[in-house]
C-alpha cells in the first residue's frame, strides 16, 4: 500500500517549514529539481510538451500495475524543483486518489506564486496534465 | 564647490522622493525596480492630477451644457493640446487618445485592413516587433487576403537595413516599425524608413511604446503617418496612450469603433461621423487617464529629455560593465544606438530561475520572450533577463543587481 498523499504533503510542508529562509527554501527546490526522475528521451518530444509561457516542462506518465508512474523535465531548474515535489506526491498512486488530489501544499510551502498565470511557467497546466493521464489510465483499467 | 558625483546624487534623490512605490520594500529587501521597459512607477503629481480631477472636475466630457462638463471637457482637451506639443504635431485633431499603444495600432490596422489594403499588397514589419505590432498586422493582411513581410534583424540586434530596402516594393502600401526595442534596445532609424516607405507611396506606422520615455518625438520630423506610444511606461496612468496621425491620412480610414461621441447623426438609415479626433473615440473615454498623462509630459519637462537621456546612458553603461564581470554572460542587442534597456543570459542558468531568486532579493527585472517571441526563436534562446532604467534608478541599485544575479547563479551552478 503506497503513502497517502496527504501525508506525503504533510511532510513536505514540514520539510519546508524547517527553510524560513527564501534562500534555503530555492536551494533545497534545486537539489530536488537535480533528483526528478527524468522523462526518457524517447519521450521528451513536442507532444509531451506543456508549453509555459517561460519554461518548458516534459510530462509522461506510464501504468504499473494499479498505480501510476510520472517522469518529467524542465529546462529551468526551479520548475524541475517544483515539478520534483508534485511527481513525490502523485506519483506511485492510484489513478482515483490522483484525480482527486488536491495540491494544496504548494500553498502552505510559500511557492504560490509560481503557479499563478502570471509567471506563465507551464506549472497550472502541469497539475491539469498529471491528472488527466491517471483519468486517461483509469479508463483504461476499467 | 560640489563634486559633479554629489550634484548627481543630489537630483537623483530629489527624482526619487517624487515616486512613493519605490521607497517600499519587496520580501523584506528594498524595492530595486528595474522593469521600466514593462511599466514605470507613477510620480506623486500623476497620481494627485487623477485625484484632483475626481474630486473637484469630473463630468462626462463633450455631452453637457453644465458647469461640470464644460470644465472636464476643457481639461481633457488641454490634455489634447499638450500632447500635440509633445509629439510637434501639427494640429491637436491629429492626436487621438487610445488605451495605449496596442489600441492605437489596432486601431490603424483595423482601418487600413478595410480602406487600404487589397490581395496581393504586402505590410512590412521587422523581426524584432513586439506581438502588438506582429498580429493586428496579421489580422488586417488576412481579411484583405495581404501578405504580411518580415525584415532581418542583424546578430548585434540592429535592423538590416539592406533587407528593408531589399522588402520595400510597389507592393507594400505600409510599413509599421517599432522605433525602440523592447528586448534589445535598437534604435531604429524611423527618419531614414520613413523616407524611403514614402517613395514607394507607402505610409509609415512607428511604434513609440519604448521611445516617449527616453526620448523627443518629434513627428515633423520624422514625416511618418502614424505614431504610437503608451502614457504608462512614460510615468503616467495605465490605460491611456497616444495615435498621431496625419489628419489627411487619418480622415481617410473608417472609424474603428462605433457609438457616442464619434457621430454627427444618427438615424437607423444612415450615420454620418463625427470629425477628427472624435470619430476614432467612441464612447466615454478614460479621462482622467487623459488628464494625467499630460501631467506625466509635465513631470519629464520639467527634467528634461537630455537629463533623461544622461542618466539612462550611464545607467545603461555602468550595469553593462558591472554585469561584465560575470563569468558566462552574454548580452543580446548590443546596437551602438541604444536605449535605456541591458538584455542577457548567464550560461548553463535559464532566465526563469535567475528573474525568480532575484525577485527573492528585491529586484524587479523582465524575464522571458518580452512578447517578441520570433526575435528570440531567431536568436536560439528561451528568453533574456532584460533590466530596464528610467530617469530614479541609481548605480546603486546596479550593484544589488550585480550581486543577486551572481548569487543566483552561484545557487544554480552549485
Amino acid at each position: 500500500m503506497s503513502e497517502r498523499i496527504a501525508d506525503i504533503q504533510a511532510d513536505i510542508v514540514a520539510e519546508f517549514e524547517m527553510l524560513p529562509d527564501w534562500m534555503d527554501k530555492y536551494e533545497h527546490l534545486i537539489d530536488l529539481g537535480k533528483n526528478l526522475p527524468l522523462i526518457n528521451q524517447t519521450h521528451k518530444l513536442d507532444e509531451n510538451l506543456i508549453k509555459g509561457c517561460q519554461s518548458r516542462v516534459w510530462l509522461h506518465a506510464d501504468a504499473d500495475g494499479l498505480v501510476v508512474k510520472y517522469t518529467a523535465d524542465s529546462d529551468a531548474i526551479i520548475t524541475k524543483g517544483i515539478i520534483a515535489l508534485m511527481v513525490r506526491v502523485l506519483s506511485n498512486q492510484p489513478p482515483e486518489e490522483i484525480v482527486r488530489a488536491d495540491m494544496g501544499f504548494i500553498d502552505q510551502i510559500g511557492l504560490k506564486e509560481h503557479l499563478s498565470p502570471t509567471r506563465s511557467n507551464g506549472l497550472v497546466s502541469m497539475i491539469k496534465q498529471m491528472k488527466y493521464y491517471a483519468l486517461a489510465l483509469q479508463a483504461k483499467q476499467m | 564647490m560640489i563634486l559633479v558625483k554629489e550634484k548627481e546624487i543630489l537630483v537623483n534623490e530629489a527624482i526619487r522622493a517624487q515616486f512613493p512605490i519605490l521607497s517600499r520594500e519587496v520580501n523584506g529587501k528594498p524595492l530595486v525596480y528595474l522593469d521600466n521597459a514593462a511599466s514605470s512607477q507613477k510620480p506623486q503629481r500623476v497620481m494627485d492630477a487623477i485625484t484632483h480631477y475626481y474630486t473637484f472636475d469630473h463630468s462626462n466630457v463633450h455631452r453637457g451644457v453644465h458647469f461640470l462638463s464644460q470644465l472636464a471637457t476643457e481639461k481633457y482637451e488641454a490634455a489634447r493640446t499638450k500632447m500635440q506639443h509633445f509629439v510637434n504635431a501639427r494640429e491637436s485633431r491629429e492626436i487621438i487618445f487610445t488605451k495605449g499603444c496596442t489600441d492605437g495600432i489596432n486601431l490603424v490596422a483595423y482601418g487600413i485592413g478595410r480602406s487600404i489594403l487589397k490581395p496581393g499588397d504586402e505590410v512590412l514589419i521587422s523581426e524584432m516587433e513586439h506581438h502588438s505590432n506582429i498580429v493586428p498586422w496579421q489580422m488586417a493582411a488576412d481579411q484583405a487576403g495581404a501578405k504580411l513581410v518580415v525584415i532581418n534583424v542583424n546578430d548585434d540586434g540592429t535592423l538590416n537595413m539592406d533587407d528593408f530596402h531589399a522588402k520595400l516594393s510597389d507592393k507594400t502600401r505600409i510599413v509599421s516599425i517599432v522605433h525602440i526595442s523592447n528586448s534589445l534596445g535598437t534604435i531604429n532609424p524611423a527618419k531614414e524608413i520613413t523616407a524611403a516607405a514614402h517613395k514607394k507611396g507607402a505610409l509609415v506606422l512607428i511604434d513609440g511604446a519604448q521611445a516617449a520615455p527616453h526620448m523627443k518625438i518629434d513627428v515633423q520630423e520624422i514625416g511618418c503617418d502614424f505614431y504610437v506610444f503608451s502614457g504608462h511606461k512614460m510615468y503616467g496612468p495605465t490605460g491611456s496612450g497616444i495615435l498621431y496621425g496625419k489628419a489627411e491620412v487619418l480622415e481617410s480610414l473608417p472609424p474603428y469603433q462605433g457609438g457616442g461621441e464619434m457621430i454627427k447623426d444618427v438615424t437607423f438609415e444612415k450615420t454620418t461621423y463625427n470629425d477628427l479626433p472624435f470619430k476614432f473615440e467612441a464612447g466615454t473615454p478614460n479621462i482622467e487617464a487623459g488628464i494625467a498623462l499630460a501631467e506625466a509630459v509635465d513631470f519629464i519637462y520639467d527634467i528634461g529629455y537630455e537629463h533623461i537621456g544622461n542618466v539612462e546612458r550611464n545607467l545603461v553603461s555602468y550595469a553593462t560593465e558591472r554585469l561584465s564581470e560575470i563569468e558566462g554572460i552574454r548580452f543580446v542587442g548590443t546596437a551602438k544606438e541604444k536605449a535605456s534597456v541591458v538584455s542577457f543570459l548567464v550560461d548553463g542558468t535559464h532566465p526563469y530561475d535567475v528573474g525568480a531568486i532575484i525577485d527573492k532579493m528585491g529586484v524587479a527585472v523582465r524575464t522571458g520572450h518580452h512578447c517578441t517571441q520570433p526575435l528570440m526563436d531567431k536568436y536560439g534562446i528561451p528568453g533574456t533577463i532584460r533590466a530596464s532604467f528610467a530617469v530614479y534608478n541609481t548605480y546603486e541599485e546596479i550593484d544589488v543587481l550585480t550581486d543577486s544575479v551572481k548569487r543566483a547563479v552561484k545557487m544554480l551552478r552549485a
